[in-house]
């Protein structure tokens, strides 16, 4: 079994707020990141897939391949939007975009895309916010 | 609910000597090399902690950053943060490998966090070794 990794990175704008709490609760919570103008990182997001390489082309999967879904099923909603007010599984669910409900969005997104196509499955995903801090998601219930 | 891992990075700065009391200083320095120089070195430690859980409903986290930051702070940065880690009690029976700074972050956070969170402490000595302890 091999584990491949392919890293993108988006850029995208966010808040932290929760409907149900007063604003007092909200800004103790959350701190900067409840301010409700929003702001803004430069993501980095690394998709893991597993399975046994090909015997006749070597590969896990092809890399280009796995690159055009990523684009297609995370980057093409996710690049320079504003997560909360723009991207489905935040805005209409009011799901906060933190960075563990991303990588969970991210893995959604990309599982059956993934499943699919057959020959691998998704592995883990993995969020960058910052080079500092970062979240992973497994599929684990 | 979903279980997810919420990591962050940390970074620290401290001097040690590799050399174990029960090997002879020739064994020492053919072991250690110019880690066991009698002055000591140091590095720029990076400490990756990787914490796992419930996604909780109400914020969106696993944990939250700022109490995780403080807890990392108060048991560990301050601890070990521009200091010599050979005179740190835990290194006085011990050499402060890496392997062995990794463990006692491990050991020092798993007690600080409650039971269950803490999934892996990483560090990394320079930019091309690093070490990855899970408690197994």
């Amino acid at each position: 079994m091999i584990e491949l990794t392919r890293r993108a990175t988006f850029s995208a704008s966010h808040y932290y707020w929760n409907e149900g709490w007063s604003q007092e609760k909200n800004e103790k919570v959350f701190g900067r990141c409840a301010r409700r103008n929003g702001h803004g990182h430069n993501y980095t997001l690394e998709v893991t897939v597993a399975g046994e390489a090909d015997p006749v082309t070597g590969f896990v999967v092809d890399l280009k391949w796995l690159k055009d879904v990523i684009e297609n099923e995370v980057l093409a909603e996710f690049d320079h939007r504003h997560l909360n007010l723009e991207v489905p599984e935040f805005a209409e669910k009011r799901l906060i975009p933190t960075t563990e409900n991303i990588a969970i969005a991210a893995w959604k997104r990309l599982e059956p895309a993934v499943g699919k196509a057959g020959g691998a499955r998704l592995s883990r995903v993995r969020v960058y916010e910052t080079p500092e801090i970062f979240a992973e998601y497994r599929g684990e219930n | 609910m979903a279980m997810a891992y919420f990591g962050r990075r940390y970074m620290l700065s401290a001097s040690h000597r590799l050399h174990a009391d029960s090997l002879s200083d020739a064994e020492n320095r053919a072991t250690y090399g110019k880690c066991n120089n009698p002055h000591g070195h140091g590095h720029n430690y990076v400490i990756e902690v990787l914490v796992g859980g419930e996604v909780d409903s109400e914020t969106g986290m696993v944990v939250n950053m700022a109490t995780l930051d403080e807890m990392v702070r108060t048991t560990v940065i301050e601890r070990f943060d521009h200091t010599n880690l050979n005179l740190d009690p835990l290194f006085v029976n011990q050499v402060p490998t890496t392997e062995n700074l990794t463990k006692a972050v491990f050991d020092v956070l798993k007690n600080a966090l409650p039971a269950g969170k803490l999934d892996y402490v990483r560090v990394e000595e320079t930019e091309n070794n690093f070490f990855q302890y899970q408690g197994q």
